[in-house]
């Protein structure tokens, strides 16, 4: 196991209001401890807007603008260039949301704000469904997955935002898991070393959404990086693919097995899944060695 | 040529033209705009003039009106000028930010070209897209020629950056948008001494770390709007007193909230905004020489309505007949919802006539209004609204 190289700079306050056990608030502060003081988010309504509190408070250390749930890369777009049109070409400008102002209703001003190139950094917390509503599918729920708007799982498989993206050519587009902090605080780096749009999806499993223990979330999401469910990689230019080989790779059951939400699965369920994460890791393996 | 018109820069400019020239004029930081027809124009000369040097402005070009607006908000919100523009379907969509944009108190200036909201589709002169809107909060004003909107243009980024509130002004498709007239540009130093530059004491931005729009409580909330009735209410001075300060700089008039014509001893007043005052003017000056006493109110500032002006006004008169070029289905014309709404309370009131006039952009000439001002001055208050055919 590597060792996780972080120094926090205080720059995400306790006394958030992330449940007890969330792994959206370790990637918070991993991205708050690199972005630094020189930054200005703009966050659309979701898991992401509660952590960062409400008024008179706030979690985090630099100006927070809460748009509509549709519009988070559209407002990350106009603090930039309104910021550049003053001189202030130096502050990062952050979008923050989840899978369902990215994957759903932001899709249409994130693909906008894309093709434009906007200099921005657009992360995705995705917890694979409405959670902060209470737990509804999005288009990012994964194949059978039980959610309260497909309590019988789901039937369709999750939209692959990543091909979407690269679709679009951005300069980076990459996955990150807080079970490995250090490779999310490298992709950080990178993603604001570089002019453009970047885009960073985030896994968050979800403690009710999923229906994992509260002291699980960072194992969790370790089993879906060890399984390739959720494999970690980096497009640059929406060509160039990089991603670790995989030694051994562990089955998918025991990722699954951990969330409620699967519980119902058949064991032919077990297998589809087990097909399609194995395709969908060779698909990015090939196009890591074509790189 | 006469003398006024050679000592002057008269251009000849569609009303759209005007528009995109009047914001130059005022050099907007960020200008996100998307096309609509007929709107086009003024998107079209914004990014002819900055691809040419004279305007220097980020153009934003997003996918949609709802982004447009999104990105407006935001950029207002870091301190920067904000110009943008739509029409119809796109103002529409953007309904959700509208109210947004108003609650963050941003200083955005968009202007609305009025047309007809489908179904079915059209593309022609009606208000009911922005009379829609008349609850979120935007100041509107209402256009009724090229030089109106070139100058109220100039006006509303004064208006709306003193109180940090955003600023639609609306002028009549293709009537007025598509119009060529001469149309005097005022000099880029006359618009620079008016226009203050746009410094808001809380903005986006790191160094000052301040955050907008965190979830609030109840009483916060409702604090909130108390605040914003408290600017509504100052927003009608905050009108003439800008129009009158861009009149002495100019040597132009009537950028009130409300223009009178030839309303001083009228037994009839017609009441409208927008291209039709053009027409009712012509149709007063006729009425007046076959003796009829009528006259125009011109209602330039319909939000924040100035009822007491509007009160004032209108308590003098015996008759008052409003145009209506928009049809809020279930009540009728929006104007004359209002202007009833207004007369309320009186001692004595005058009558009232709502006439659906021109709705979908259909012609309504000097000569009809003349003909409906004979038929309604005495006719007795009907509560329904009259179709005009």
């Amino acid at each position: 196991m590597e060792q996780i190289n972080y120094t926090d700079q205080g720059r995400f306050c306790s006394g958030h209001v992330a449940c007890g056990g969330c792994a959206e608030a370790v990637a918070l502060r991993v991205i708050l401890n690199i972005v630094g003081p020189n930054a200005v988010a703009v966050v659309a309504p979701s898991c992401t807007a509660v952590i960062c509190g409400a008024w008179p408070g706030s979690s985090v250390k630099i100006p927070v603008f809460h748009t509509t749930l549709e519009s988070c890369a559209a407002s990350a777009s106009g603090v930039k260039r309104a910021l550049v049109k003053q001189g202030k070409d130096d502050t990062l400008v952050l979008g923050l949301a989840g899978d369902g102002g990215t994957y759903d209703i932001g899709l249409q001003a994130l693909s906008s704000a894309a093709e434009r190139n906007e200099d921005i950094l657009y992360i995705c917390f995705d917890n694979e469904g409405y959670m902060n509503t209470g737990g509804q599918k999005s288009s990012s729920t994964p194949l059978n997955a039980a959610t309260g708007s497909t309590p019988t799982g789901k039937a369709t498989r999750k939209k692959n935002i990543i091909d979407i993206l690269a679709a679009h050519r951005i300069p980076y587009i990459a996955t990150a898991s807080p079970s490995d902090i250090n490779d999310m605080a490298a992709k950080l780096k990178k993603a604001i070393s570089l002019r453009g749009t970047k885009f960073l999806s985030i896994l968050i499993p979800c403690l009710p959404g999923w229906g994992i223990a509260d002291d699980s979330a960072v194992k969790v999401a370790r089993l879906a990086v060890d399984s390739g469910a959720f494999p970690l990689f980096e497009i640059e230019d929406g060509v160039r693919v990089s991603m670790k080989p995989r030694d051994n790779p562990l089955p998918v059951a025991p990722y699954l097995k951990l969330q409620k939400r699967y519980l119902h699965l058949t064991d032919a369920d077990l297998e589809e899944i087990q097909a399609n994460v194995d395709s969908d890791w060779q698909r990015i393996q090939q196009r890591a060695d074509q790189s | 040529m006469n003398t006024a018109f050679r000592n002057q820069n008269f251009q000849l400019l569609s009303g759209n033209h005007a528009v995109a020239i009047g914001a130059k004029l005022a050099n907007p930081d960020v200008s996100p705009v998307y096309p609509i027809t007929p709107q086009t124009p003024i998107l079209e000369k914004m990014i002819e003039l900055q691809s040419q040097g004279e305007l220097e402005t980020e153009i934003i070009t997003p996918e949609s009106e709802h982004s447009a607006l999104a990105a407006s908000i935001s950029a207002s919100l870091t301190g920067a000028r904000v110009f943008t523009a739509t029409s119809s379907q796109g103002l529409l969509l953007m309904h959700e930010l509208l109210h947004y944009a108003v609650g963050a108190r941003s200083s955005i200036v968009m202007f609305n070209v009025n047309r007809t909201v489908a179904s079915p589709w059209g593309f022609w002169p009606d208000q009911l897209d922005s009379l829609a809107q008349r609850d979120t909060g935007w100041i509107q004003l209402y256009s009724e020629t090229p030089q109106e909107s070139l100058d109220t243009v100039i006006q509303a980024f004064a208006i709306a950056e003193s109180a940090r509130l955003p600023v639609m002004i609306n002028h009549d498709a293709f009537y007025v948008s598509h119009a060529v007239e001469p149309v005097e540009v005022p000099d880029q130093s006359v618009v620079d001494d008016f226009l203050s530059p746009f410094q808001p004491p809380i903005k986006l931005d790191p160094e000052i770390g301040r955050s907008f729009g965190a979830p609030i409580a109840q009483q916060t909330w409702n604090e909130s709007r108390r605040d914003l009735a408290e600017v509504m209410s100052g927003i009608g001075e905050l009108v003439t007193s800008t129009g009158r300060q861009w009149d002495e700089m100019t040597g132009r008039r009537n950028h009130g909230m409300l223009e009178s014509y030839r309303l001083e001893d009228a037994e009839v007043v017609i009441a409208t905004m927008g291209s039709m005052c053009g027409t009712v003017r012509d149709a007063v000056d006729s009425l007046r020489n076959q003796g009829v006493a009528a006259g125009l109110l011109k209602v330039r500032l319909f939000r924040p309505l100035p009822a007491a002006a509007l009160r004032e006004i209108l308590a003098e008169m015996q008759c008052v007949i409003v145009l209506d070029r928009n049809y809020s289905a279930g009540t009728g014309g929006i104007l004359h919802q209002e202007l009833k709404g207004v007369l309320y309370g009186l001692d004595s009131t005058p009558k009232i006539h709502g006439l659906l006039a021109g709705v979908g952009g259909t012609s309504v000439s000097s000569e009809k209004i003349q003909q409906l001002v004979t038929s309604y001055k005495d006719a007795a208050f009907s509560l329904e609204p009259v179709w005009v055919e």
